[in-house]
């Protein structure tokens, strides 16, 4: 037996915004949230710039989120994004925090790249030094990988599948597709999915020595993302963390939960670093695959999709990408959906990119536009060889928006693709029982 | 340092790791910290390495042990400062 799932409650961190309302704002009027990081001129990076969201972490302890005994040594900044996001689309699903029972219906799926790396520099540094007495307890809890999803479950009493995932830049769209799946299969009623990312100097600096990051656009910082542009020269690291919660339509509709959309299907696989895939190339054909297979999951047409929310870091595979959604849509020219990368306005935040990327692909369908691809005033001229122009909107566009396709595809070849919709409590097309 | 003067000191080790704060106000010698303050168990190392440091001392393992209640808590900082006098 097959259940519907839906999008009840949605939680955002972005270097443009924190909050659904500041975030909405920003993303309809194309504001940057990409600065000038005078450390990372002071470190020699290459790129100098960053989106980082302006997030103070003891904002958790005075709003509410946790008590000041779990605030006091909470360190890692990963956690404090993935808290605040999740805990936001909590609270914006019309729950409350706090439970004396463990909430066995609901579990949560949030992924992450690394912990924390800062914290594990604090374990270097302390054990390096013989001062391992010095760490105490706090440690351990916020150096493992699934810092986040414990932290999250511990303060909401979580009680079904609680799975940190993993998979680089597709890490976000694969935890909502997790979540998602264990709704649909009847596991559970709800699960809190989501993802965060915080880009310290470490991994930043990891990125910077591949040179594949932006670098000619260090005293224009908004100007530094470029998806899609003939002078993109690199993407853009950035900070955050988004969540949704997930609910079975029924148990959603008995409690009277405001719906925001649905998700009508989805796919994740690998190209298996064959045929034009490496660990750090999409195989074209494990992409096309994909999209395929969500496409075909959630029962629709490749002519239903009204907005492509594309992965488009800003490197030369965006056209590769561009190429691959003509290819699975079948559609090109005049004829291709509408297509945006929110990149352009906050930068890659890698395994956050999904869960983020997905919040601003619901709040288009909530609202009824498309945000604008920004910085996009020298695009590559080889796109027109494939669509149109008029496809990839440079300001904001009012448009009724029923069906999206976000998609993102990550390191060691990995892809993930999600189908939402607007919700038609009226469609039986996907009332598989 | 007299015993009630390291408990009043005690309180402040002791308040970051409670919500208890009733509790707390009213410590006495007999006052156990995961029972009766409700302090995480993994919480108890948190307030060892702080009286280490506040207090300049060191709280070897089985010093560690008796530090349940505020008793003993006070007996091993009494006993270790003590030590380096």
């Amino acid at each position: 037996m097959s259940r519907r799932v839906v999008v009840t409650g949605m939680g955002v961190v972005s270097p443009n915004g924190i909050g659904l309302s500041a975030f909405l704002d920003a993303i309809q009027n194309g504001v940057s949230g990409i600065k000038f990081m005078p450390l990372y001129e002071e470190l020699k990076f290459s790129c100098q710039v960053a989106g980082k969201p302006d997030f103070v972490l003891e904002d958790l302890k005075t709003k509410n989120y946790i008590s000041e005994v779990t605030y006091h040594g909470l360190k890692g900044t990963n956690i404090g994004y993935g808290l605040m996001a999740a805990l936001d689309a909590w609270a914006d699903a019309g729950n409350a925090y706090d439970t004396d029972e463990t909430r066995w219906e609901t579990g949560c799926i949030f992924g992450n790249s690394v912990s924390d790396t800062e914290a594990m520099k604090n374990v270097i540094t302390r054990v390096d030094n013989k001062e391992v007495k010095k760490l105490g307890s706090r440690v351990v809890e916020q150096a493992m990988n699934s810092g986040v999803t414990s932290y999250v479950s511990g303060r909401l009493g979580l009680g079904n599948k609680v799975i940190t995932n993993s998979a680089a830049c597709a890490t976000g769209t694969q935890a909502i597709l997790m979540g998602y799946e264990t709704i649909k299969d009847g596991y559970a009623k709800r699960m809190l999915v989501g993802s965060s990312e915080y880009v310290d100097t470490y991994v930043f600096g990891s990125f910077d020595s591949m040179r594949v990051l932006s670098r000619k656009f260090n005293d224009q910082p908004e100007k530094a993302s470029r998806p899609m542009s003939v002078t993109a020269g690199g993407f853009v690291p950035g900070s955050g963390s988004a969540a949704l919660v997930l609910e079975d339509l029924e148990f959603a509709l008995a409690r009277g939960a405001r719906i925001y959309a649905e998700v009508l299907g989805g796919s994740s696989n690998s190209g298996g670093q064959r045929t034009g895939g490496s660990m750090t190339a999409a195989n074209p054909q494990g992409v096309i695959r994909c999209i395929k297979e969500a496409i075909d999951g959630a029962k629709i047409s490749p002519s239903d999709i009204d907005l492509i929310s594309g992965h488009l870091t800003a490197t030369n595979a965006d056209m590769q990408e561009i190429q691959n959604w003509c290819q699975v849509l079948g559609r090109s020219g005049a004829d291709f959906p509408v297509m945006n990368s929110l990149k352009s306005m906050i930068g890659h935040c890698l395994s956050a990119a999904g869960s983020i990327e997905s919040v601003a692909s619901i709040l288009q369908i909530v609202h009824g536009f498309v945000h604008p691809n920004i910085n996009l005033d020298d695009p590559n001229p080889q796109i027109k060889d494939y669509i149109s122009m008029d496809c990839l909107p440079t300001a904001m566009l009012k448009k009724d928006i029923n069906i999206v396709a976000k998609a993102n595809f990550g390191f060691g070849d990995v892809n993930s693709c999600l189908i939402f919709s607007k919700f038609n409590p009226n469609d039986t097309t996907r009332n598989f029982n | 340092m007299t015993r009630q003067e390291i408990l009043t000191e005690l309180k402040k080790v002791l308040s970051p790791y409670t919500l208890e704060k009733d509790a707390l106000a009213n410590i006495d010698e007999s006052t156990n910290l995961i029972t009766d303050l409700k302090i995480n168990s993994a919480n108890l190392v948190d307030i060892i390495i702080d009286a280490e440091s506040k207090y300049n001392i060191e709280i070897d393992y089985d010093s560690a042990d008796k530090m349940v209640n505020v008793g003993g808590c006070i007996d091993v900082i009494e006993e270790k400062t003590n030590q380096q006098i």
